[in-house]
């Protein structure tokens, strides 16, 4: 598979609600070893993007395929919520802290591996017999949750339960946790929600070492521009669950239909002519405060 | 300090402490009202009357106002002063009896095992010991539903039934022996888990326990109208005893033709006690199994992904995890304990029927996993013994008066001590949450708590 081949392709995603549109005829494409950032204002359907993506939401219509490393497509829409990050190795997090908040950090990492060890067990009975099969795949999945305890520095904390932790440590061990079921694409809702500019200086490290290191598409929900922009290779912007621009993080940045969404239309020199006839005003320039 | 202590006593708001005690006199009034203060009289030949006992009314209405009074103060005067305490008492209590779980279980075990051979121990003791142990067997069974798994399981009894009534009907149509009933039972009552578990897969909660408890229903109500299979409300008599290698615990006047007892291999003097003991023995073995085997599980991937179910069902599917597969299976594991459990009550009263799989079984049960802590293996067995005990306290302080009524109140001492335990320690008596799997070693834990 070539450096730039494409990892997830969305086709003419569209998501609705009722009436609501919430997503509307929605086309991009994430590539390997690529941070797609998707960005846009409160409720452009950023979110219906991933809910879409991980079978939280069965999509209106469109299409979405995954190009797997193994070289198998998945067609993300037609698969069961729970078979996406199983077989087509789709990670997320959530807005809103998902962790088991109850079990220590390590149990959290090391649940997030129970396929692998579940196979292992042999419906529990080569791990309630303590075979070696089974006790060999625990200890693998110890030491890949010792990595990632490494990685985002909580290793002091795996015996104190997920819940007990600082937001920002909360941030971090989400990530760790989707990074433990070895994904192809890791898609991230907000990961810098709430931390301080030290702490999401230390995510933009982490999102850029992933990638480096882990060769994975990462697809990233954020509003915080200093993490946006530092670390995305590409950029997509919704406004109102459409498409308004597409590109590198510069050409967005200048882009004016995405200068309006996020300040609003500059104001107009001249009234509509219906509207100026309505208020019985002439059609000549109002004085305009230094616009 | 005076002025401390007038500063923290202005803080405490009488008028509406006054005003919640007053509250719960008038409730206790409009409730005792009709019910206390109303007694019908049977006067004969179909004449009822009516005696009035308004004294009894304003004792209740004045024990209600000032309980109240006294516990809103309270927790005011608690509330107003700053906790200078770590953790509460109980916590503390909690957290060192887990900490010696292995002490306390041993001594329990040691004890468990000896106590029928004890100079004390009559037939009745005996009972009242293989009593208990089933209710063990049963909470730590109900543990896998409620405690790891989450899902707040009011049917219980349902899978008790069944592993009795499978057991009761293999014995009575193929004649099978206890033994080789034992495992059809728990294989039978865990399909009827599944079958449970799949209609209720998308529920939790409330809705959740109101179908299970529909379901413990439909058991019983099974149990009762088909009368061709279940013998309906006259149960099914006869039910073989367990027997020792093939050998019952028989008379040896008594047995058939060419049947080696027991006490006749043994060579001993043949005593009824024998076999209550050795009943005793077979529930103490499956209880200790049933605990094993759940603290094995719980360390294994499945245990854990119970727990990850009870905490958050929608990161499990984000990870990768099936809950359908999930709930199934602790549905059918925690039905397959209750199964077994009920193939040895068969056994051990050789009769059953529908009358000893009410829904107040299911709520003793699930009152125990309750009481004791969801997930404490101890604390289930504590629960177990209190619950056995307040139902004996009628034999044992027959002729002193309150002690001796205790047995007839035991559900609401019990409904009571729920109350308590909601209000100061929701999570059980003896909860306390240990890791399935450490990285740096309990030692590391005694460091920093020494530090």
């Amino acid at each position: 598979m070539s450096e730039n081949a494409p990892l997830l392709e969305v086709e003419h995603l569209t998501m609705r609600f009722g009436g609501l549109v919430a997503i509307g005829d929605l086309s991009f494409t994430a590539r390997r070893d690529e941070i797609t950032a998707i960005i846009g204002p409160n409720g452009a359907g950023k979110t219906t993007v991933f809910n879409c993506l991980t079978g939280f939401y069965k999509p209106t219509s469109g299409r979405l395929t995954l190009h797997h490393p193994s070289g198998h497509n998945f067609l993300l829409e037609r698969m069961d919520g729970f078979r996406i990050p199983r077989q087509a190795g789709v990670a997320r997090t959530f807005q809103n802290i998902r962790l088991f908040a109850g079990m220590t950090v390590l149990e959290n990492l090391v649940v997030a591996q129970h396929n692998i060890l579940q196979h292992a067990s042999v419906f529990s009975i080569a791990g309630l017999l303590g075979l070696p099969r089974y006790r060999h795949a625990e200890a693998a999945a110890v030491e890949r949750a010792k990595y990632w305890l490494d990685r985002v520095g909580l290793t002091a904390q795996a015996d104190s339960p997920a819940g007990s932790l600082p937001y920002g440590d909360q941030r971090r061990l989400e990530i760790a946790r989707a990074m433990c079921i070895d994904p192809t694409l890791l898609c991230l809702d907000e990961p810098a929600a709430g931390l301080n500019p030290t702490e999401s200086g230390q995510l933009n490290q982490l999102l850029l070492s992933i990638r480096a290191e882990h060769k994975i598409g990462v697809l990233l929900i954020e509003h915080d521009m200093s993490v946006v922009m530092n670390v995305s290779d590409h950029i997509v912007v919704l406004d109102y669950g459409r498409k308004i621009s597409d590109g590198a993080p510069e050409a967005v940045r200048n882009d004016p239909m995405v200068i309006r969404a996020y300040l609003g239309e500059e104001e107009t020199d001249t009234l509509p002519p219906e509207v100026a006839r309505d208020v019985g005003m002439s059609t000549a320039p109002p004085p305009s405060a230094g616009a | 300090m005076a002025v401390l202590a007038s500063a923290e006593r202005a803080r405490i708001d009488l008028p509406a402490i006054v005003r919640k005690a007053g509250f719960t006199a008038l409730i206790t009034f409009l409730l005792a009202f009709p019910l206390v203060g109303l007694q019908t009289l049977d006067q004969g030949a179909n004449a009822l009357g009516i005696r009035t006992r308004f004294d009894w009314v304003a004792y209740a209405v004045i024990v209600a106002f000032l309980g109240r009074l006294g516990v809103a103060y309270w927790s005011a005067l608690r509330a107003s002063r700053p906790s200078t305490r770590g953790p509460g008492s109980l916590t503390r209590m909690a957290t060192a009896v887990s900490r010696h779980s292995m002490l306390i279980g041993g001594i329990g075990f040691v004890f468990a095992a000896t106590f029928p051979l004890m100079p004390f121990s009559d037939s009745y003791i005996v009972d009242l010991g293989t009593n208990v142990l089933i209710y063990v067997m049963l909470g730590w069974g109900l543990n896998v539903v409620v405690g790891l798994a989450g899902l707040l399981d009011l049917g219980y009894v349902a899978f008790y039934a069944v592993g009795a009534y499978s057991f009761g009907l293999f014995a009575q149509w193929f004649g099978l022996s206890f033994w080789e009933a034992l495992p059809i039972s728990g294989a039978l009552a865990a399909a009827f888990g599944i079958i449970l578990g799949f209609p209720v897969l998308r529920l939790r909660g409330d809705y959740l326990a109101i179908v299970t408890l529909g379901f413990g229903e439909i058991i019983r109500i099974i149990l009762i109208n088909w009368s061709d299979v279940t013998n309906g409300p006259n149960g099914i008599n006869g039910i073989p005893r367990p027997t020792l290698f093939g050998m019952p615990f028989l008379n040896p006047d008594a047995a058939p033709e060419g049947v080696v007892t027991v006490s006749q291999f043994l060579g001993i003097q043949f005593d009824a006690l024998q076999r209550v003991i050795f009943l005793y023995y077979v529930i103490l073995a499956l209880a200790l199994l049933t605990n094993a085997f759940t603290q094995r599980l719980r360390k294994l991937p499945i245990g854990r992904a119970w727990e990850a179910l009870r905490e958050d069902e929608i990161a499990c599917r984000a990870l990768g995890l099936n809950p359908r597969n999930i709930k199934l299976s602790a549905f059918a594991i925690g039905a397959m304990l209750g199964g077994f459990a009920g193939s040895f009550f068969a056994t051990r009263l050789s009769f059953i029927s529908p009358e000893s799989f009410t829904f107040l079984e299911s709520a003793i049960v699930l009152a125990i996993v309750v009481l004791g802590g969801m997930g404490s293996q101890l604390g289930v067995v504590l629960a177990a013994l209190v619950l056995v005990m307040l139902n004996e306290f009628g034999r044992w302080f027959a002729g002193i008066p309150l002690l001796e009524d205790v047995g007839r109140f035991r559900m609401l001492i019990f409904g009571m001590a729920m109350i308590a335990i909601m209000i100061w320690r929701p999570r059980g008596l003896l909860s306390h949450r240990e890791p399935s799997l450490r990285l740096h070693g309990k030692s590391a834990v005694k460091q920093k708590a020494a530090a």
